[in-house]
């Protein structure tokens, strides 16, 4: 069974079409890992498939980091 | 009848066509159908939709008849809901419900434009929204809004019909530049005055001084802007985005 991290980790690699060993914990979507605005809206509809969990408008906009999604993920299981 | 696979250019692809159950929707929807597609049609009745799903299969195709309102979110989420998880992701979607509520602005009763921008202009943003999720996951997918020559040449009595074509069209650009680099076109399909119910109520002195402004000289037919529907659901349309392909005897050239 895989952590959080690791899940997380290869969502935003497929999402975002980068190297899972390219992405830090800290690394930014947008300023990093190159995400656009349309990006970043399919890739919190792919980690609410992944966790089976709703992640509402307003927090999904504060989720712009890697960590930040594990942070909510954890928070939220 | 259903044709060999080389003649089905859709096959594999769910399309959802609303409002299908007259004129120019369910032409459509037989079109789409005849190029392999798997056909959803929606009616704003029960025996409107069941009158699809009888259509359809009389004509040898796969296809399924829903009742559908177009103002209401909830009701399109479960349809989409259902669709997806019976057949599939929605990847083809005509946008076609429509209805008139003609009056000259200065007799225009707020219910009469609301209800036009509702069911016409929202409706879009509604059912577009429910399946971009589908077709952006896919990868690939076809939205094609069905306007009118009047969003582009106006026409009196019709300034809350024109304004929701009009906007449509603004829509179906803005959505285009939205969601192009996922393989998803956003096109329109103006039709000019075609022979259907909502025109045969015209009084035909209307219907004759209308003739005159039409070069081809004649009302189109439903199949005729099906087929420009079927032209850009098709693969050799995927670099035809955000246009709109006036479909109209040449009554209106921009």
């Amino acid at each position: 069974m895989s952590t959080i991290e690791e899940r997380v980790k290869k969502i935003v690699a497929e999402q975002l079409g980068v190297k899972e060993e390219e992405i830090q914990n800290s690394s930014s979507f947008v300023d990093d890992l190159g995400a656009d605005s349309l990006d970043t809206v399919e890739l919190v509809m792919a980690l609410e498939e992944e966790f089976e969990t709703e992640i509402p408008d307003e927090e999904a906009e504060k989720i712009t980091t890697v960590q930040e999604a594990i942070d909510y993920i954890l928070k939220h299981e | 009848m259903s044709q060999p696979v080389d003649q089905q250019p859709l096959a594999g692809k769910i399309a959802l066509v609303t409002g299908a159950s007259r004129g120019i929707g369910r032409a459509i929807a037989y079109e789409l159908g005849r190029l392999g597609a798997q056909v959803v049609g929606t009616a704003t009745s029960a025996q409107g939709a069941q009158a699809i799903q009888e259509g359809l299969a009389e004509q040898g195709y796969a296809g399924w008849g829903r009742e559908l309102n177009v103002t209401d979110s909830a009701s399109i989420e479960a349809l989409i809901k259902e669709i997806t998880q019976e057949l599939g992701p929605v990847q083809i979607l005509v946008n076609n419900a429509g209805i008139t509520r003609d009056n000259l602005l200065m007799r225009m009763k707020d219910d009469e434009w609301d209800s036009i921008l509702d069911t016409n202009l929202k409706s879009i943003y509604r059912v577009s929204k429910a399946c971009l999720r589908g077709m952006t996951k896919a990868r690939w997918g076809r939205i094609i809004n069905i306007s009118s020559v009047v969003a582009s040449s106006g026409n009196a009595g019709q300034t809350n019909y024109a304004a929701a074509k009009a906007g449509l069209e603004g829509f179906t650009r803005s959505l285009a530049r939205e969601i192009g680099a996922r393989g998803i076109t956003v096109n329109a399909v103006a039709p000019g005055f075609i022979a259907t119910d909502m025109t045969h109520v015209l009084p035909e002195a209307q219907k004759q001084a209308l003739l005159a402004q039409i070069p081809a000289g004649r009302l189109g037919q439903p199949e005729e802007i099906a087929a420009a529907v079927g032209f850009l659901a098709g693969e050799p349309a995927a670099y035809i985005t955000g246009t709109c392909l006036h479909v109209n005897g040449g009554m209106y050239m921009s």
